[in-house]
């Protein structure tokens, strides 16, 4: 991939990625309130809900606190930039790592033990979808020979084919990533959760506006993540990879629906067997057919 | 037109309520009514609330939870009062732990009578807020400095 194909991969990221990721949280809460036998919002609710949050008196609990959300945000879409410019696959996961870590000091921060319980439990996520996530690297370099976006994409072999162990236990983590029920420890869209808002308590008005949008550009980017499975130098696939990853979308949801919210130990063992079996199983076969 | 009416959030909290006007609270939120139709999601955060709904009369032990929860919510922000004891202290008027209605604790701007208050009701009543909500965020625009001043004279 040249630059100018970088440069217009980060300019279609950084326009396009808030309004598709909005687009696309207004279209999961229509289908999450028809699969509850509700009427729904309409699809640009979230927009609403962050224009709103921009008008509402700011409000914060200490300085440092806005400081560390803004860093969560650039990190997500630098991220993000990095992935759709074709980076590094390493740099990528350690850049999005570095963004986590900067929303759980920003609730940290505010020493309030709702966000403070919060804080811990994404330290509990994130330690449990960290492995899978590398293990999925390391396939992606196993099979293609190369960390770098641009050359997976542009490769001969389609991911998936000799990837699909890794591919599920990636589709079993994204869960976690995109705070999805039974794994939306930390925070939660839904009322009437034992710790509901979590992580963001004490973030209100433009700081949350903030992180609102810095979701809708990592929900992207994750999804970005599914298409890497499904796209290869073939015309076609890129069809194939958006149709997949609005289907996986769609069993994210379902998932959400339909399960109640688990315990962090859970969690953090399910996810850690899941990327043994599936992940590492995968990566040992890769290694011994290639 | 301001976003704020278009995406209402808010914190539910029972005063020393029977229970009657909470169920029907949350029977909003049920697939009869479905009040989410409007962009109103249940919080369980008063920093991310914009509507105020209490149940029941204040009595003397939660006066500073009341008073901390409408503290904590940002502006433009309403408060409806849920069921006549929220109103007015209803029954249980007379009681010695009652002070009695919300709003000899916290302003409030919308008051929904009944016992319990029914969910059309009460819908109606959050309707009504947003129009108040709505006046709320034009005198933010309009008088920021006269809202500094009072804040600076509240602080003196």
């Amino acid at each position: 991939m040249n630059l100018t194909t970088s440069i217009i991969g980060i300019a279609a990221y950084l326009i396009l990625a808030p309004i598709a990721g909005g687009l696309l949280a207004g279209i999961d809460r229509k289908i999450s309130a028809r699969m509850q036998g509700r009427f729904g919002p309409p699809i640009l609710q979230p927009f609403y809900d962050f224009f709103k949050l921009l008008e509402k008196e700011p409000i914060t609990v200490n300085r440092v606190q806005d400081f560390y959300v803004m860093c969560f945000f650039i990190f997500i879409v630098i991220t993000g930039c990095l992935f759709f410019a074709g980076g590094d696959l390493l740099l990528i996961i350690f850049s999005l790592t570095l963004a986590s870590i900067f929303l759980v000091i920003a609730a940290f921060s505010s020493n309030s033990p709702y966000a403070q319980i919060g804080a811990e439990r994404e330290l509990l996520q994130m330690m449990a979808y960290e492995p899978m996530v590398l293990i999925t690297a390391v396939g992606f370099y196993i099979l293609n020979g190369s960390f770098n976006i641009s050359d997976i994409v542009s490769s001969q072999v389609m991911g998936i084919q000799y990837l699909p162990g890794i591919f599920i236990g990636f589709v079993y983590i994204l869960t976690i990533k995109l705070r999805k029920s039974p794994f939306d420890l930390s925070m939660s869209h839904h009322g009437h959760q034992e710790l509901v808002k979590g992580l963001t308590t004490e973030f209100s008005g433009k700081t949350m506006a903030v992180i609102e949008i810095a979701h809708w550009y990592e929900n992207i980017f994750l999804l970005g993540f599914v298409y890497l499975f499904f796209a290869n130098s073939l015309a076609w696939s890129p069809v194939l990879a958006v149709v997949v990853c609005l289907a996986t979308y769609f069993l994210e949801i379902l998932i959400d629906n339909s399960y109640a919210r688990m315990k962090w130990q859970f969690a953090i063992n399910a996810s850690w067997i899941v990327a043994i079996t599936f992940g590492f199983v995968n990566l040992l076969v890769l290694y011994f057919i290639s | 037109m301001s976003y704020v009416t278009k995406s209402p959030w808010i914190i539910h909290y029972d005063g020393s309520s029977c229970n009657g006007c909470d169920i029907e609270v949350l029977a909003c939120l049920t697939p009869m009514y479905d009040v989410e139709r409007f962009g109103i999601i249940n919080t369980g955060n008063p920093k991310h609330a914009d509507i105020f709904l209490v149940t029941g009369s204040v009595n003397e032990q939660n006066i500073t939870v009341v008073k901390l929860i409408y503290e904590q919510m940002p502006e433009p922000k309403v408060v409806v009062a849920i069921g006549i004891c929220a109103t007015s202290g209803g029954i249980f008027k007379e009681c010695y732990n009652i002070m009695g209605g919300i709003d000899t604790v916290i302003p409030v701007d919308v008051y929904v009578p009944g016992c319990a208050a029914r969910p059309e009701a009460i819908i109606d009543g959050v309707v009504k807020g947003l129009g108040v909500l709505a006046e709320k965020r034009a005198a933010m625009d309009q008088k920021p400095a006269v809202a500094a001043e009072v804040k600076e004279k509240e602080e003196a």
